[in-house]
């Protein structure tokens, strides 16, 4: 499920969690008529994504899958909102096409942080850093086994959509919603007896409901605490001073 | 109806981050008292098994659309409603994490939406009173269809009413409902009936797992307290949104806005002196925009406010476009460079 062919981060779980959701609310915590101010923010990921060298295609792939829903509500902001904000030479820019914009930046910010998570660190010490921030043992160990099985089920639900197109290659590509339910029905049979036979495999195994990683967690202050704190100094700054006030005024005072 | 960071204001996320961390403890303790904890291996791969039904697309009868199982209730029909919602929870934090659906601010209102409803509230009181202790096929359909209809239309009103509470959408509260409710209606019908069929298959092929007694799946069932629930998420609630509204990104701007409440000044005061002061002074010269307006050219003395003159936001002012537009595509082009010396770094070093 980590399709990253870039580094893996040796950062603390713990820190770059903290980070994301810093980062994120940092992003949200904006007017929602910011556009300018939003831009140093994309300083993140794009350090992130050049020093671990992770892969463009992969991150801009994911990105696009999620942009129809926002591109959708987001467009009604210009239905509704048409006070001009800019008259210049016949050309008129609303308040609704602002908001969209905003929009749009903050879904590619928030978005890209998100999937960066799992790309600079293994899904593993990822759990285990949420189980260290307290989140209940059970929905951790739930994570991990949903993360290890996915692929699994995936593959034997292929398998049956294959099966099926092949006796019945007039139905392709949708199913018929009645024949749709007993496929799905012998999916979840199939994956029921899978999981009880993994249940009683692990439990002969010594299993007591948690998973142990081989190379526990250590945070360190150097290095996770660091990373942190410049990070979090960098969103505060964004977030308080207008950067991009000040470069502007800079480069057009010259 | 994943909801998005987008859409989201960080107090409505922050809130509803709270209420379900408040449930997902909650469920995780009950689980904790049932009888063999270490029955997760079994939640893990049904959480697998809802991505994969999800692969299974079926034609929409009339329609000509395709459509897939959303899957909470059969989880809550087949775990129960603690082990179903922290299922859930788990495939929710994945689809946001690998697939991008919805968005980790937004996470607890995706799961309060997509499985507190079905979970703890469509199936206690509808798919069990109505199934009852001895099902027949004619129960299990109503009760599987009214259940995942009740469900959706809940998780559905409930992301209308977050996404108008954070303010970023423009879209009005009547628009968006009747928007939602009716497409979530006929979703929550074609669910009702899919996972009626499913139900039922299972019940004809293994009843066993139906049967808590047995040691089946079910037997991790339980009922639900709901003066207790209530009580939590109405706390949840106050507490953090009286905490998280510092946050409240609204008209103009939220964190202005909640200043501005607190201090009675729309800003925090700015210090004469130390590094914020250097700083406004630096901004104060630099700035041929200040305030993202054209310098006036007298100087700085501002010209006094007319009374009675309403502020109109977003205001007409090109000053402001044009200094955005500048300043933003700068900083965007100083990012991207940033990120071009990192790489080279960082590949050198490698």
């Amino acid at each position: 499920m980590n399709p990253s062919t870039g580094r893996q981060s040796g950062i603390d779980p713990r820190a770059l969690w903290i980070v994301t959701f810093a980062f994120i609310l940092t992003v949200t915590s904006f007017g929602k008529y910011e556009i300018s101010r939003l831009t140093p923010l994309f300083l993140y990921p794009v350090a992130m994504t050049a020093f671990y060298g992770l892969p463009l295609k992969e991150l801009g792939k994911r990105i696009l899958l999620v942009l129809p829903f926002i591109l959708l509500v987001g467009l009604f902001n210009p239905v509704f909102d048409r006070r001009a904000v800019l008259e210049a030479g016949g050309f008129s820019l609303s308040g609704g096409w602002v908001s969209f914009i905003s929009i749009v930046l903050r879904s590619l910010l928030a978005v890209s942080s998100a999937i960066l998570l799992v790309l600079v660190s293994p899904f593993d010490r990822l759990c285990l850093g949420l189980e260290k921030m307290r989140v209940p043992r059970v929905l951790v160990t739930q994570l991990q086994f949903l993360h290890r099985y996915l692929l699994l089920l995936k593959g034997e639900a292929q398998r049956m959509i294959r099966a099926h197109h092949l006796r019945c290659p007039v139905n392709r590509p949708k199913i018929p919603m009645e024949v749709a339910s007993s496929m799905i029905g012998s999916l979840l049979l199939r994956a029921v007896d899978r999981a009880t036979r993994i249940h009683w495999a692990m439990l002969v195994r010594g299993f007591d409901g948690e998973i142990r990683l081989q190379r526990p967690l250590s945070f360190s202050w150097a290095r996770d605490g660091s990373f942190a704190a410049a990070w979090g100094l960098f969103f505060l700054l964004s977030r308080f001073v207008d950067l991009p006030g000040i470069l502007s005024g800079w480069v057009l005072a010259r | 109806m994943h909801m998005a960071d987008a859409l989201l204001s960080p107090m409505v996320g922050g809130t509803m981050w709270a209420v379900t961390a408040g449930l997902t403890a909650y469920s995780a303790r009950k689980l904790k008292e049932s009888p063999d904890e270490s029955r997760v291996p079994l939640m893990g791969v049904l959480g697998a098994f809802i991505f994969a039904s999800q692969m299974i697309n079926f034609s929409i009868p009339a329609t000509g659309s395709s459509g897939h199982l959303g899957g909470g209730m059969i989880l809550a029909v087949l775990l129960g409603p603690y082990a179903a919602f922290l299922v859930l929870a788990s495939v929710l934090v994945v689809q946001a994490l690998f697939f991008a659906d919805g968005g980790l601010l937004a996470l607890g209102c995706n799961i309060f939406n997509m499985a507190f409803f079905p979970c703890f509230l469509a199936y206690p009181f509808i798919y069990r009173k109505i199934a009852g202790q001895k099902p027949s096929q004619s129960k299990i359909f109503l009760a599987a269809v009214l259940a995942a209809v009740v469900g959706l239309q809940l998780g559905a009103f409930s992301v209308v009413v977050e996404t108008r509470v954070s303010g970023i959408s423009e879209l009005p509260f009547g628009t968006f409902l009747l928007l939602m409710q009716p497409i979530h209606l006929a979703i929550g019908i074609v669910e009702g009936i899919v996972t009626a069929a499913v139900v039922l298959f299972v019940w004809k092929a293994r009843p066993e797992l139906f049967a808590p007694a047995s040691g089946g799946v079910a037997a991790l069932a339980g009922g639900v307290p709901m003066k207790k629930v209530l009580a939590g998420l109405a706390l949840a609630s106050v507490l953090t949104g009286g905490i998280l509204s510092w946050f409240a990104s609204s008209y103009p701007d939220g964190l202005e806005w909640s200043m501005a409440k607190t201090s009675g000044s729309e800003g925090l005061e700015t210090p004469e002196d130390g590094l914020h002061g250097a700083l406004s002074a630096l901004q104060g010269k630099l700035a041929f925009l200040p305030d993202y307006g054209f310098r006036k050219p007298g100087g700085d003395e501002a010209p006094p406010e007319q009374p009675g003159e309403a502020v109109s936001w977003p205001a007409v002012d090109p000053g402001t476009t044009l200094s955005g537009l500048v300043g933003g595509g700068m900083t965007l082009l100083l990012a991207g460079l940033a990120g071009l010396v990192i790489k080279r770094g960082s590949s050198k070093r490698a």
